[in-house]
């Protein structure tokens, strides 16, 4: 149904090359999210994947066709946009409806379609309104709703709550996650957030200069990244990545402990060091401490209770066996 | 602008450019309603007194003054409806990447710097002559007897000399309005699969619907009082004589001052009838 393999595409914008040539497979019903820093190929991917793009060399399938040379609407996707590209001029009801007018949808089919899709979204009181006239993630809601009606084989998220703020991109967050579990359609989502990518995904594709670092569920990317670049992004606060002596004691070039993986006391441990700042979140405090060397500052995330303040001097001790061991290149060691 | 000392020191700022402009409307205004009601004729006797209404009826009853308003509504219909539709397709096309844009979108915009009186003399001599004109040559390279334009077309020429010389401000108006359209609506009607044809008439030309309000409006308000064209070409012969240029003739060819106020009336009467159309037809676009 919704199946999507790229084989040896590739992408240049003129001399440069955004997309390296790649191989990868999106199996049917799987939520895969897109996942890197700005400017490392995720949307351009997902753009090719659209038809938006034309890929420069390699072949794209979905469903086991070739759709390298569909044009966009012919491939049986949709696509969330976003600035969610709702038309201005159009009604909520218009909007949603665009797509089966231009499919040539008969009209009692595309009422039902768009009453079972305002139902699902909560948007049946908004359906003769504007979109000047909507919030941020109603605005949402009526982009998913268009793409929803289309019944495609794939949808497509191209950062779509990075416009909405944080207490709505929780919800939106959720509301999406559901919908996939209600439809089982393959969704593809690109987002810079890695928050988004471990809460959502099924599988994770993290991407860095167009290449891919690592595919893999988001707990396997979570205790097993494969590289620095990965350990670094996965995780919040970020994993701590020490070099120097206290790697060379393990026998790499880098070491990587994650904040919540840290033993603090006040009296002894491995490594003597000062607080700096200290985030209190209520349920957890982050540390901020200096005075270990070779990773400066240090983050280390304990229990809300905890009282430290600025300035105290703390032991800190690794859980050995949570250590990520990498070597010159960066590469995991096991 | 919070305290009265302000706004007073405010109101008496602005009070030059406010007398300055009140005295520049009323004064020839009143002067005008006041000949209107005058027979005056400045060189057969001046002023021989008040007549009433005299002029008024005058004026609508001459044969030429039905006529007159038909030619400013056919200029002002054919120009605007020439300019925004051609507008609309440069704009399009100048908005595609391409090599040497900027020169190109420079050499657009240049009819709109020439002179009326000048581009209209140009085209007069240069295109539309008979004998030596360049479209004659390209009838004769045909085959085809050269058109008399400003004898046996004469309307259509005008509306064309016109058209030429408003097509930059429709184009450049319309070129910045598809500028500022999100390409991601573009793009989401394509994939929602709208050809390139529907996705003009659904997205892009709702988009363009406020811009060519604001064309229409601001070239209708230029257009009802075009005269320059007209006086170096056809001097109102042959069907062109506008209402602008039918008061110019009774003014200064006739020296009926009287009879031409009245007529400058009835222009201004015309003038906001089109506009309540206009802004009744296409002001609730600039609502949204």
């Amino acid at each position: 149904m919704g199946q999507i393999k790229l084989n040896q595409v590739s992408k240049s914008f003129g001399d440069v090359e955004v997309i390296p040539p790649l191989d990868l497979t999106i199996e049917d019903g799987e939520f895969t999210v897109f996942v890197g820093p700005s400017g490392c190929g995720k949307s351009t991917l997902l753009r090719l994947i659209a038809g938006l793009e034309d890929i420069t060399s390699g072949h794209i399938e979905i469903d086991g066709a070739d759709a390298t040379n569909v044009p966009p609407a012919k491939r049986g996707l949709a696509m969330v946009f976003q600035s969610y590209a709702l038309y201005p001029h159009m009604s909520v009801r218009k909007n949603i409806a665009f797509p089966m007018r231009m499919a040539g949808v008969p009209a009692d089919e595309q009422e039902r379609r768009i009453d079972a899709a305002a139902k699902a979204l909560n948007l049946t009181d908004y359906l003769d309104r504007r979109p000047g006239q909507l919030s941020g993630g109603q605005r949402q809601r009526v982009a998913i709703g268009r793409a929803i009606v289309r019944e495609p084989s794939a949808f497509l998220f191209d950062e779509p709550l990075s416009n909405l703020d944080a207490a709505l991109r929780v919800g939106m967050r959720m509301e999406i996650s559901e919908l996939h579990k209600k439809l089982a359609t393959t969704m593809i989502y690109v987002t810079h957030d890695q928050v988004e990518a471990m809460t959502m995904a099924d599988r994770i594709v993290v991407l860095r200069k167009g290449f891919i670092e690592q595919i893999g569920s988001p707990l396997e990317l979570y205790h097993k990244p494969c590289n620095e670049f990965v350990a670094g992004f996965i995780g919040s606060p970020k994993m701590n990545l020490i070099k120097g002596t206290e790697a060379d004691k393990h026998g790499v070039a880098t070491i990587g402990i994650r904040p919540e993986h840290l033993d603090v006391s006040s009296t002894d441990g491995a490594w003597k060091a000062t607080v700096g700042i200290a985030e209190h979140l209520g349920s957890d405090t982050f540390l901020h401490i200096h005075g270990v060397e070779g990773c400066d500052p240090m983050t280390a995330r304990v229990d809300g209770e905890l009282p430290v303040k600025h300035g105290d001097t703390i032991y800190l001790t690794p859980q050995l066996d949570k250590l990520h061991k990498f070597d010159a290149q960066g590469l995991r060691v096991d | 602008m919070a305290t009265q000392h302000s706004r007073s020191a405010a109101r008496l700022m602005m009070a030059p450019a406010v007398i300055l402009l009140l005295g520049w409307m009323l004064v020839p205004l009143t002067m005008t309603v006041y000949f209107s009601f005058k027979k005056y004729l400045p060189l057969r006797g001046g002023d021989l007194g008040w007549v009433g209404f005299d002029n008024y009826v005058r004026f609508v009853t001459s044969s030429a003054f039905w006529p007159s308003v038909m030619t400013t509504l056919i200029i002002v219909g054919g120009v605007l409806a020439i300019t925004v539709i051609l507008g609309i397709g440069l704009a399009i096309l100048l908005n595609q990447p391409m090599w040497g844009q900027g020169m190109v979108r420079i050499l657009v915009i240049a009819p709109f710097f020439v002179m009326p009186t000048v581009s209209a003399l140009v085209w007069k001599n240069m295109f539309m002559d008979p004998n030596y004109g360049l479209l004659a040559h390209l009838w004769e390279f045909f085959g085809a007897t050269p058109v008399e334009w400003l004898s046996q077309a004469s309307l259509t020429s005008i509306v064309i000399i016109v058209s030429w010389q408003w097509l930059p401000f429709a184009t450049l108006i319309l070129l910045t309005a598809i500028q500022s359209l999100d390409s991601e609506q573009l793009e989401a009607a394509e994939m929602d699969g709208a050809p390139a044809s529907k996705r003009f008439a659904f997205i892009t030309l709702p988009h363009l619907g406020r811009a060519i309000t604001v064309v229409i409006l601001i070239q209708t308000i230029f257009l009802l009082s075009i005269f320059a064209e007209i006086f170096v070409t056809t001097g109102g012969a042959f069907g062109t004589k506008t209402l602008t240029y039918l008061i110019f003739q009774r003014v200064l060819e006739s020296q009926n001052v009287g009879l031409g106020s009245a007529g400058g009336v009835y222009a201004i009467i015309l003038a906001n009838i089109v506009a309540i159309f206009l802004m009744r037809i296409v002001g609730k676009n600039l609502d949204a």
